[in-house]
């Protein structure tokens, strides 16, 4: 068992290193291209600041989950892991910066084709919005940023060494915050999968503080990315640094703080309830990634140097590569995943049942769907999500949101709330209301979540789930995180 | 205005807040001090001609040239300091060539400065009266127009945008510079001295003028320094 656990980490560990080769160019790039601060230099605070974010920031239960959450069996987890990491890596190695998020999203997506699971068409249409608004939105704050950087610059006449080191400084301290948030944001991604089979125990630090298993488990991960950092990263950080365009120092600048307020604008969630519950209009959340937005701002100081500097070649790789991380890791997954299930017999994914249960039929009945229509289905069982879809299609009178909530309501997952699981929870985490709701249902067993879901909305207020506002989004979106959580941690595996 | 090396209020203030930037603005203050080598290497000059138009070579005379000297000599280790730094700190990493380029520059003005003496001072050039007022126009005039440089470096390492305006006098003062070189040149050769005293004279103006030629050419590279700093 220690043997597999550790190789399944393995691929964690992996995608962790491709991570750090890649992700690093997005916080360190532009200071390294530009020659103000030394590769090493770089490494070092890069490495430092990515592991303090991902074990004191990441390592909360809210973020556990990641986004390999929805691969439910640890060999698929370790595949779709790996597909990830291998075209992370291929497209470091030709030294072009890409998003790891969607390296494993297409990861997931490879994992959805094998087993049957249904792709959220959001998640393609995201991805396809971000390769395009996203680059597009740095441009747009890098330019008159720049603008104002050199209308002050002109203003304050700093001696030029006094503003080599203000911008060297400047430079570090931006890339060490963004270093911080990439480890905080990117652990769970990494190694979140891999929580539930985490060999590590808490460990004391002499009365000082306990680092938790989650955490250690965190930490191992943030020092793969480290090792990423030193040993792969200084490629991609050339490309964006000078590759692209030849820039200065202070632009330099510009564009990792252009990109560090895309991602806080644009997917602060934070920032929206705070906009909302002051009755100000809010930014709507685009999906971004920092290789894109660092790409878009370096662009968007280009073009407004009136674009003689672009590399357009350059440029026109890292825009095929792209496109292609998903795809490659998609196929790459797929084709990986047939090999381990079917040469190495390990199991890749669990079969999710559908079947229409009298309690679900009555909640689909609810939301105005035709009983008479759907009687037929009744009593059957659907091994997969896509043999349950095509179904429900061939009975034909429901809407696209109705299947998709039929499924949601008919998926088997047997839950049991067993109090004996209850010291594993992150009380923390969870507020009183909360795990008194939990305590009260404490035993019971159920078929389906959204039963376990509304058990503990009527056996707690703190568990219900309200209209949907904007006011009211980061709170359903945090009960809907907790109760994966408690899914995921009271899930009775057949 | 300038401040010494680093100037000593700021010192205090940033020994106390942010010894982070110390190495920085004691740098800043070297290259300061640099560029006021060759200003005061300039008044030296300025002084030994005067004295050698008005006495002929003399120990005071002398005594100005091996002024000049020192002032090189300060000026020469100060170079060799900052070039130093800024390559071993790794300063400045887009402008290091161009910075190191223009400390070579201003220093060879130093230079011409300094060999300019030791010629009067080893061929002791009879210069007549006739020629004195010109003589005397011709070297402030381009003591002006080295100092005028000296201002254009400053304010490329200080204010970007004043550069253009002090490297337009630079220009103005070499044109002036070469106007009177050529009056001289005319008056000596239209004179009755023999023509080996006419061509060491001419030597001696062209020696001289070389200053002002120097600094247009250190001009014109600094502006286009400031454009590269600009962008």
């Amino acid at each position: 068992m220690e043997i597999a656990v550790l190789l399944f980490l393995s691929s964690g560990l992996f995608l962790g290193w491709s991570l750090g080769a890649n992700d690093a160019a997005n916080v360190f790039g532009t200071a390294v291209g530009t020659r103000m601060v030394h590769f090493t230099t770089a490494a070092i605070v890069c490495s430092i600041f990515v592991v303090l974010g991902a074990v004191f920031s990441g390592a909360g239960a809210a973020h556990t989950l990641g986004k390999l959450g929805s691969v439910n069996a640890i060999g698929g987890s370790f595949v779709a892991a790996l597909s990830a990491g291998l075209s992370v890596y291929w497209m470091t190695r030709l030294g072009i910066t890409v998003s790891t998020s969607q390296a494993i999203v297409g990861a997931i997506i490879g994992w959805n084709l094998f087993s049957d699971s249904i792709t959220d068409s959001s998640a393609l249409i995201k991805i396809l919005i971000t390769w395009v608004a996203c680059p597009i939105l740095a441009g747009l704050i890098a330019a008159p940023l720049y603008i104002m950087t050199r209308l002050y610059l002109g203003w304050a006449k700093f001696h030029l060494l006094r503003l080599d080191a203000y911008t060297r400084a400047a430079l570090i301290g931006a890339g060490a915050f963004g270093a911080y948030s990439l480890g905080a944001n990117n652990i769970a991604n990494v190694m979140g999968v891999f929580v539930p089979v985490s060999p590590f125990t808490d460990i004391n630090l002499a009365g000082l503080m306990t680092l938790t298993s989650i955490q250690q488990l965190f930490l191992l991960g943030a020092l793969a990315i480290a090792v990423g950092v030193f040993t792969y990263s200084k490629k991609v950080m050339l490309t964006v640094g000078d590759g692209l365009m030849s820039l200065s120092p202070v632009a330099a600048w510009v564009v990792v703080i252009a990109h560090s307020i895309v991602l806080f604008l644009f997917t602060s969630e934070s920032l929206e309830h705070l906009l909302a519950s002051n009755g100000l209009p809010t930014i709507p959340l685009v999906p971004v990634s920092s290789s894109q937005a660092v790409v878009g701002a370096v662009v968007g100081i280009g073009i407004l140097k009136g674009a003689r500097n672009i590399q357009w070649r350059t440029l026109g790789n890292i825009g095929v590569g792209w496109v292609m991380t998903p795809l490659i890791s998609a196929t790459v997954c797929f084709v990986t995943l047939f090999f381990v299930q079917n040469v190495f017999n390990q199991e890749v994914y669990r079969n999710v049942s559908y079947s229409l249960s009298p309690a679900s039929m009555e909640k689909v009945i609810s939301m105005g769907a035709p009983a008479e229509r759907l009687q037929a289905l009744q009593g059957m069982e659907f091994n997969s999500a896509v043999a349950f879809r095509d179904a429900l299609r061939k009975v034909g009178v429901l809407t696209d949101d109705q299947i998709s909530k039929t499924l949601y309501y008919a998926e088997n997952r047997m839950i049991v709330i067993d109090p004996g699981k209850f010291v594993r929870l992150d009380r923390e985490w969870l507020s009183k209301g909360q795990f008194e709701g939990l305590t009260a249902v404490s035993g019971r067993r159920f078929e389906h979540t959204w039963e376990v879901s509304e058990a503990l909305a009527a056996a707690a207020p703190d568990w219900r789930i309200l209209e949907q506002t904007m006011l009211n989004k980061k709170h359903n979106k945090e009960i809907q995180e907790k109760l994966d959580y408690i899914y995921l941690m009271f899930s009775l595996e057949e | 205005m300038r401040p010494s090396i680093g100037g000593e209020r700021e010192d205090k203030f940033v020994t106390k807040s942010s010894p982070l930037f110390k190495r920085t603005r004691l740098l800043e203050g070297q290259i300061d001090e640099f560029l006021d080598k060759i200003s005061e290497a300039g008044l030296i000059f300025q002084r030994a001609l005067k004295i050698y138009l008005e006495k002929g070579p003399c120990e005071e005379f002398e005594s100005s040239a091996r002024n000049v000297n020192e002032v090189e000599s300060r000026g020469d280790d100060l170079r060799r300091t900052i070039e130093m730094q800024l390559y071993e700190q790794t300063l400045i990493p887009d402008l290091r060539g161009d910075v190191l380029s223009l400390l070579e520059d201003l220093d060879y003005l130093m230079n011409i400065y300094q060999a300019n003496c030791y010629r009067f001072s080893i061929e002791s050039p009879d210069i007549p009266d006739e020629f004195h007022r010109d003589f005397m126009d011709l070297v402030e005039t381009v003591v002006t127009c080295v100092d005028t440089v000296v201002m254009s470096a400053r304010a490329f390492f200080r204010n970007i945008d004043a550069v253009r305006d002090h490297n337009s006098k630079v220009m103005f003062y070499e044109t002036e510079a070469d106007k009177i070189s050529t009056k001289l040149k005319r008056g000596i050769f239209a004179s009755d001295l023999p023509k080996v005293e006419k061509l060491h004279l001419r030597y001696f103006v062209d020696q001289v003028d070389e200053l002002a030629n120097e600094a247009e050419d250190i001009a014109d590279a600094l502006a286009i320094y400031t454009i590269k700093r600009s962008l």
